[in-house]
């Protein structure tokens, strides 16, 4: 057999610097949008559950929840940002769990044995996740004017970047789970324990009030509650509707009593991010 | 980094009583070996005789818990970052991204590596005309077939010019064509690049393309020897001789060598010290026509035999689950 064997070329003696790292998490990241780009079906069948969600239970709901006279806002719009924070919570957590396919895969080897560390390799495929979710997250936001909510930019931009937001923090969370779990099956017991809790308690599908103290309470300790709750303000600052229904489709997330502000509640979704994030590039750099 | 490659100049991985224990079991029970540059060095053993565990602990991917070990110069446990730098690997399961293609797979390689852009598209050609996939550069890998993911493995293992090159049983599951192109590479390499290859199998045949073995079973190193030395430690060679006249033959051989001549399926059995040069001679002295010769070297089946008292098969049987605790190691090796 002829072989023609390639030139040898110089390999650089540094290794570890930021530089390096910052690479190592542009590559990954790379990485999880090729994919996503390639994955046209799956992009389409995530679609697919929010959808119902949206036009089925929302449109069924419709009919029992008191519209306002003359207004056009129904259950619909108010469960319009509970669906986008459906669409971002379940691509986040997919998109996280990838990390178990490709330990099952080998492609994790490949990573792992790479001279860069283990937390840029993480934060890369967390970024990738994230973006991943956005997106998918701003295609729900293209039917924003089939449920009444308006086309507004300012409107638009704010909900995108709490998507983002909101796609980062889930994905960190998933990744904390999914760091150091060895089998794919295990996805559905991470689905049936956690995700599914989180997003029924988040207020997506039901305003969070005049609730029984022990589901309120829970509805207080989902993360989720304090992404959905900014999405829906921001949608409904930029509605036309009476108050009296406003104050029962939006009562917004309280402490004591105290109604949080906007800022407040981001805050709090990025603060138990980042230690999930922290947590979870500390397992997932643990040498055995 | 202060730290210096290969302080003493002489060998590129160095184990020095290198163990890996799980809760239950210690894979590696302190192996010991040395690897010269540009040597091609074989573990040779049964599946659970440790080979991977110990690759793993080279390759830093898991931490030994005694011994030390040294690749490139650089110890695995204090400088796990420049020892990735000086190293490539290609596992015994595949490790690409089937839903990238080549190129994209071994894009994403260079970038990890830091291979400087400058040298990055001539290289990543290079190395894909060698194994032969340029044309399918664009093509998804998992349209690829076995042979072409590994040979695509070997390419992205070479892409960042390591020093040492591990393979970790390189041929498994593929073909013997493919196999042996696989090889092909491997010794042209071995002469063009300056790179060291260490690899493990459990294929006989193939433990005699390296030019030094270790025989390790149930986590120690039984022997290191080239496999010359080795098969020639085990014994004579085996020839087997076809005459027109069997019994002037066997008398012949008493005669004019001193041998005995055992029947076997119709042919003469004899053995002797070095079959090769025996031949000639046994045609121009028995004196007895001869129809046909066979000569049987020792093969490292025997060498293994010899050395642990079993056949690499009955080692396997019994060493079945002791390595699943490893985490980088798959359940189903044997495919």
């Amino acid at each position: 057999m002829t072989t023609t064997v390639p030139e040898v070329i110089g390999v650089r003696e540094a290794g570890g610097t930021w530089a390096d790292d910052v690479r190592a998490i542009r590559v990954v990241w790379q990485r999880e949008l090729i994919r996503f780009g390639r994955s046209r079906i799956r992009i389409l069948t995530s679609l697919a559950q929010p959808v119902i969600f949206l036009f089925v239970l929302g449109g069924g709901l419709s009919s029992i929840v008191p519209a306002a006279a003359g207004g056009r806002t129904d259950f619909r719009t108010f469960m319009f940002p509970g669906v986008l924070a459906m669409t971002v919570l379940f691509t986040a957590i997919f998109s996280a769990v990838s990390i178990v396919w490709d330990r099952e895969f080998g492609f994790l080897r490949e990573m792992l044995v790479a001279p860069v560390s283990r937390g840029a390799l993480l934060f890369g495929k967390c970024l990738g996740g994230a973006s991943v979710a956005t997106l998918q997250g701003s295609l729900m936001l293209v039917m924003a004017g089939l449920v009444h909510v308006p086309y507004t930019p300012l409107l638009l931009l704010v909900v995108l970047a709490e998507m983002a937001l909101t796609a980062f923090v889930l994905t960190a969370f998933g990744m904390l789970v999914a760091s150091r779990m060895a089998q794919v099956e295990s996805f559905q017991f991470v689905m049936q324990l956690f995700v599914m809790p989180m997003f029924f308690l988040s207020g997506a599908v039901f305003p969070l009030h005049r609730l029984p103290r022990w589901l309120s309470v829970l509805t207080k300790i989902d993360p989720l509650s304090y992404a959905v709750d900014p999405m829906r303000r921001a949608v409904f600052s930029h509605l036309d509707a009476p108050p009296a229904l406003v104050a029962t489709l939006n009562p917004g997330m309280t402490w004591n009593g105290w109604r949080l502000p906007t800022l407040v509640e981001l805050a709090v979704v990025a603060a138990l991010g980042t230690m999930a994030l922290a947590i979870a590039i500390i397992r997932f750099s643990r040498v055995d | 980094m202060t730290a210096v490659a290969s302080p003493n100049g002489a060998s590129v991985v160095d184990a020095a009583d290198l163990r890996k224990r799980y809760d239950e079991v210690e894979a590696v029970r302190g192996v010991t070996f040395s690897v010269n540059p540009g040597e091609i060095f074989g573990f040779v053993g049964p599946n659970g005789a440790g080979k991977s565990t110990t690759i793993s602990m080279l390759c830093t991917l898991i931490r030994p818990t005694g011994g030390t070990a040294r690749v490139a110069g650089f110890d695995v446990v204090e400088h796990p970052t420049q020892v990735r730098r000086n190293i490539g690997l290609v596992f015994q399961d595949t490790t690409l991204d089937d839903y990238l293609t080549a190129k994209q797979n071994l894009r994403f390689h260079a970038e990890l590596y830091g291979v400087p852009s400058s040298v990055v598209g001539p290289r990543l050609r290079a190395v894909l005309e060698m194994v032969g996939l340029w044309e399918r550069r664009h093509s998804l890998v998992r349209t690829f077939s076995g042979g072409m993911k590994r040979r695509l493995e070997i390419a992205r293992g070479l892409l960042h010019s390591p020093r040492v090159l591990f393979l970790d049983e390189p041929t498994v599951g593929l073909d013997p064509q493919t196999r042996s192109h696989i090889w092909a590479y491997i010794n042209e390499l071995r002469h063009q690049e300056t790179i060291t290859i260490f690899m493990t199998t459990h294929y006989m045949e193939e433990a005699e393309y390296c030019d030094r073995i270790a025989i390790i079973d149930d986590g120690r190193i039984v022997v290191v020897d080239t496999p010359e030395a080795l098969k020639a430690s085990v014994g004579k060679d085996r020839i087997e001789l076809r005459t027109d006249d069997d019994a002037a033959a066997v008398k012949a051989l008493k005669r004019n060598f001193g041998l005995e001549g055992t029947p076997c399926e119709g042919a003469l059995a004899i053995h002797v010290e070095d079959g090769e040069t025996f031949v000639p001679r046994l045609f121009a002295e028995l004196g007895v026509p001869i129809s046909s010769v066979r000569v049987s070297r020792p093969t490292l089946d025997d060498v293994f035999m010899t050395y642990t008292g079993r056949t690499i098969r009955d080692a396997e049987a019994s060493a079945s689950d002791r390595n699943r605790a490893n985490p980088f190691m798959r359940a189903t090796t044997r495919r």
